[in-house]
C-alpha cells in the first residue's frame, strides 16, 4: 500500500530526513519510534502533504501512486489521513459543518452520492460511540475549546468517518490520560480492516500496549536504524533510545 | 494642489447653480421652513468645499478621482419596471419594502402596506409638506451639515427620502425594508442624494433594513444621510447593505441620538462601491442606554472601504461595543476609523471596540485607527485591532481532511465573517447575505 524509498526531506534548510525506506501493506500495523528530533513528525508531515517541508530525494509510492506529487486533498481523498499530534482551533466553523464538507469531498472524489444532513446525523452518531465522544461537541466549531482528551478524540472520530485506508498517528497519546488512552486505542482497534493500514508514530510504548503494531521500526536521527516485531517497542521501553544510538554510532 | 483648488471651484460653482435649478423647480414648497435649511446647508458647503487628504478624517480616502466626472442631480422620475425590484427584495420580506429610486419615494413600486394608522412610513417630502411634528423637530437636527460637507451636500439636495415615525409602545410586527436604487439614465453622472428619518418612541422596537442597489453599471454618486431618533427605552436594530455596482461611489454619513435606556443595534455591510465612505455617528445622550456597531466588508480589484465610526458617550452608565471585520482582495483598500469620546460626566462607562481584518493579497492594504479619547476617571474601556492572513495550520487541516483549497478558504473566510453576520437579527437578510457573500459555501 505505502512504499517509501529512500525519503529525504528538510524545513528551511535543515536536512531532517536522511533516507527513509518503509514498507507498509494493507491489513498491517506500523509503530514509528524514536527519540525527539528524529524526524517522527517530520515524517508524517511529509506524508500527510504539508508544504513546508522541502523533499530533497527519494520517493514514495501510495497504491502505486506517486503520493508526494499529490495536494493534502487529493492524498485525503485516495484515503490517507493523519491524525495530528496537535489538532487546529477553527473558531466560526462547527464540528458537523466541517466534517460533512469533508465526507461529502471525498465521497464526490471516490464517485459516490453525496449524503444528505439525514443520513450524515445518523452515521456520525453511531461513528460518536465509537470514542465515547459527546454529541454537543457536533454543533461546537472545530476543536475550540476542547480539551486535549477531546481533540485527540475528536480526531480519531473523524478517522471513523473517513474511513481512511492509510491512518498516520501523529503522537496521538501525547497529552493523554490513561482512560482518553484506552478509549482513543479501542475506537482505533475497532476500525482495523484487512483493508486499512496504520502507521502509529509514538515517543513511548504504552501506546502499543493498547494498538499492538505487526513491525516496530526505530528512527533515529532520520534513517530508519532497526525493525523488528512489537518486542522491540518493549525493549526500548527497559533500555530508552541510547543503546539504538550506540550500536548505530549516532552521537547521543 | 492646484488642481484640486479648480476641481473644489468647479465643484461648487456646479453645486450652486444646480441648486438655483432645483429651486426654481420647488414652486410651493419652498415657502416651507426645511428649504431656509436647504439653502443654509449649500451656502454652507461652498464654505466648506470638497474634504482633501490633508484632512485627518479624509487622510486615507481620496475623493478627488469622484469628481472628475461630470456630474448632474439624478432624474427624479426614472422608469423602473415593477419586476426590476424583485431581484432586491428579500425572500418572505418582499411586501415590506419602501422603494427609493434616485433618492425619492416611489409609491408605485413600494410594497409595505402599514395597517397601524398611527404608525408612519413614507415619503419624507410629504412629511415635510404636512408639517408633521416630528419632521419639524428632528430632521437635520442631528446630522451636521456645518462640518460635514457631504451631509452639507445632502441637505442642499434633500427634495425627499423616507420619514418613519413608530409612536410609543409599538413592536413593529415585522422589519421595514428600504430599498434604495440608483439609476442613471443621463451621459453624465448622476448624483442621488436620499435622506432618510426614522423616529422611534419610548419602549418602541423596530427592525430598519437599507439596502442600496444599482440597475446597471454606472459611476454615480449615491450621497445618503440617515437620522435615527431613539427615545427613551426604544430598541432597534438597523442593517444598512451596499450592494452597488463596482464603479459606483458611495457616501453616507447615518446619525444616531439615543436616549435613556435605548438600545440600538448596527450591522454595516459593504460589498460594492469604487469608493464607499460610511460616517456613523452615535450619540448616547441617556443614562443606561447601550450601542452595537457591528461591520463586515469585502473588496476586490481597487476598491477602496472606509468606515468611520464615532461613539459619543456624553452621559455616565452607558455601554458600547464594536466590531468591524474586512477580507481584503487584490489591490483593494480599507480604512477603518473608530472613535470612542467618553465625556467627562460619563462616568461607568464601558465601551469595547475592535477591528479586524484578512489580507488575501500582498497588494491589499488596510490602515486601521482606534481612537479613544477618555476624559472621565471610572471606565471600562478597550480598543484593538489586529491584520492578518489566513490560518495557514487551519488552511492544512482542512485540505488534509479532503476539502479542497479554494472550499477550505472559503470555509475560513465564512468563519472570520460570521460572527458579524450572527449580530444581524432578521434571519431573512442573514441567510440572503450568507449565500450572497460565501456562495461557494452552500451545501
Amino acid at each position: 500500500m505505502l512504499e517509501i524509498k529512500n525519503l529525504e526531506a528538510s524545513i528551511e534548510g535543515n536536512k531532517i530526513l536522511r533516507g527513509i525506506d518503509l514498507k507498509v501493506n494493507a491489513g498491517e500495523v506500523h509503530a514509528i519510534m524514536g527519540p525527539n528530533g528524529s524526524g517522527k513528525s517530520t515524517l508524517a508531515n511529509v506524508l500527510a502533504g504539508r508544504e513546508e517541508y522541502e523533499i530533497d530525494g527519494g520517493e514514495v509510492l501510495y497504491n502505486g501512486d506517486d503520493l508526494l506529487d499529490m495536494s493534502p486533498e487529493d492524498r485525503a481523498r485516495a484515503g490517507v489521513f493523519m491524525a495530528f499530534q496537535y489538532p487546529v482551533e477553527i473558531p466560526g466553523v462547527t464540528n458537523a459543518h466541517f466534517l460533512k464538507t469533508a465526507l461529502n469531498e471525498i465521497r464526490e472524489a471516490r464517485g459516490e452520492e453525496k449524503l444528505d444532513a439525514v443520513e450524515f446525523l445518523a452515521l456520525v452518531k453511531e461513528r460518536m460511540k465509537l470514542v465515547e465522544l459527546d454529541q454537543k461537541l457536533l454543533n461546537r466549531s472545530v476543536n475550540e475549546g476542547f480539551s486535549g482528551g477531546e481533540k485527540k478524540r475528536n480526531e480519531i472520530f473523524q478517522m471513523a468517518v473517513l474511513e481512511p485506508k492509510l491512518t498516520i498517528m501523529d503522537e496521538t497519546d501525547s497529552g493523554l490520560d490513561i482512560d482518553a488512552l484506552r478509549i482513543v486505542s479501542n475506537g482505533v482497534n475497532k476500525l482495523k480492516n484487512p483493508n486499512s493500514a496504520t502507521l502509529v508514530i509514538t515517543h513511548y510504548q504504552r501506546l502499543l500496549n493498547y494498538i499492538v503494531p505487526d513491525f516496530v521500526h526505530v528512527l533515529v536521527n532520520g534513517r530508519i536504524v532497526e525493525s523488528g516485531g512489537k518486542e522491540l517497542a518493549l525493549k526500548l521501553e527497559e533500555h530508552g533510545y541510547d543503546w539504538v544510538k550506540e550500536a548505530n554510532n549516532v552521537a547521543a | 494642489m492646484p488642481q484640486r483648488a479648480i476641481l473644489d471651484h468647479e465643484f461648487i460653482d456646479w453645486t450652486k447653480s444646480s441648486f438655483q435649478l432645483l429651486e426654481n423647480g420647488l414652486n410651493g414648497s419652498a415657502r416651507l421652513p426645511f428649504h431656509g435649511v436647504r439653502k443654509a446647508a449649500v451656502a454652507q458647503f461652498a464654505k466648506l468645499g470638497l474634504p482633501t487628504t490633508r484632512d485627518e478624517e479624509w487622510k486615507y480616502t481620496n475623493v478627488l478621482p469622484i469628481f472628475k466626472n461630470q456630474f448632474a442631480l439624478a432624474n427624479q422620475e426614472p422608469v423602473v419596471a415593477k419586476n426590476a425590484i424583485d431581484a432586491f427584495g428579500f425572500e418572505g420580506l418582499r411586501d415590506k419594502m419602501i422603494v427609493l429610486v434616485n433618492g425619492r419615494f416611489s409609491k408605485e413600486l413600494s410594497t409595505l402596506a402599514i395597517d397601524d394608522s398611527t404608525v408612519k412610513v413614507g415619503s419624507l417630502s410629504d412629511a415635510i409638506a404636512r408639517g408633521e411634528k416630528a419632521v419639524q423637530e428632528h430632521l437635520s437636527r442631528y446630522a451636521d451639515f456645518n462640518s460635514e460637507p457631504f451631509v452639507a451636500l445632502n441637505t442642499a439636495f434633500t427634495l425627499d427620502g423616507t420619514f418613519i415615525h413608530i409612536p410609543d409602545d409599538i413592536s413593529m410586527p415585522h422589519p421595514i425594508h428600504l430599498c434604495h436604487i440608483v439609476v442613471a439614465e443621463d451621459a453624465a453622472a448622476a448624483i442621488a442624494s436620499p435622506r432618510t428619518l426614522m423616529v422611534v418612541g419610548k419602549n418602541s422596537q423596530v427592525h430598519l433594513i437599507e439596502s442600496y442597489h444599482t440597475l446597471e453599471e454606472s459611476a454615480h454618486l449615491t450621497n445618503a444621510v440617515t437620522e435615527v431618533v431613539l427615545e427613551q427605552g426604544a430598541t432597534v436594530e438597523h442593517i444598512k447593505m451596499q450592494l452597488e455596482s463596482k464603479s459606483a461611489y458611495h457616501i453616507a454619513a447615518s446619525t444616531v441620538h439615543q436616549a435613556e435606556k435605548s438600545c440600538f443595534s448596527s450591522v454595516n455591510i459593504d460589498l460594492g462601491g469604487a469608493i464607499v465612505r460610511n460616517n456613523l455617528n452615535v450619540v448616547l445622550n441617556g443614562e443606561n442606554a447601550e450601542s452595537h456597531l457591528y461591520g463586515f466588508f469585502r473588496t476586490t480589484g481597487s476598491q477602496l472601504i472606509d468606515n468611520h465610526t464615532f461613539i459619543d458617550h456624553a452621559v455616565p452608565n452607558c455601554e458600547s461595543n464594536e466590531l468591524y471585520k474586512g477580507i481584503l482582495d487584490d489591490s483593494s483598500k480599507g480604512v477603518f476609523n473608530g472613535k470612542v469620546l467618553v465625556r467627562q460626566d460619563a462616568q461607568k462607562t464601558n465601551a469595547f471596540q475592535e477591528s479586524k481584518c484578512l489580507l488575501l493579497t500582498d497588494d491589499a492594504v488596510m490602515y486601521a485607527k482606534p481612537q479613544l479619547e477618555i476624559f472621565a476617571d471610572d471606565v471600562k474601556c478597550s480598543h484593538g485591532a489586529t491584520v492578518g492572513q489566513l490560518d495557514e495550520d487551519a488552511q492544512f487541516y482542512l485540505r488534509s481532511r479532503g476539502i479542497g483549497e479554494e472550499k477550505a478558504n472559503s470555509i475560513l473566510r465564512h468563519a472570520f465573517a460570521s460572527d458579524i453576520f450572527e449580530r444581524i437579527e432578521v434571519a431573512e437578510v442573514r441567510d440572503m447575505l450568507e449565500s450572497l457573500v460565501f456562495e461557494h459555501f452552500n451545501d
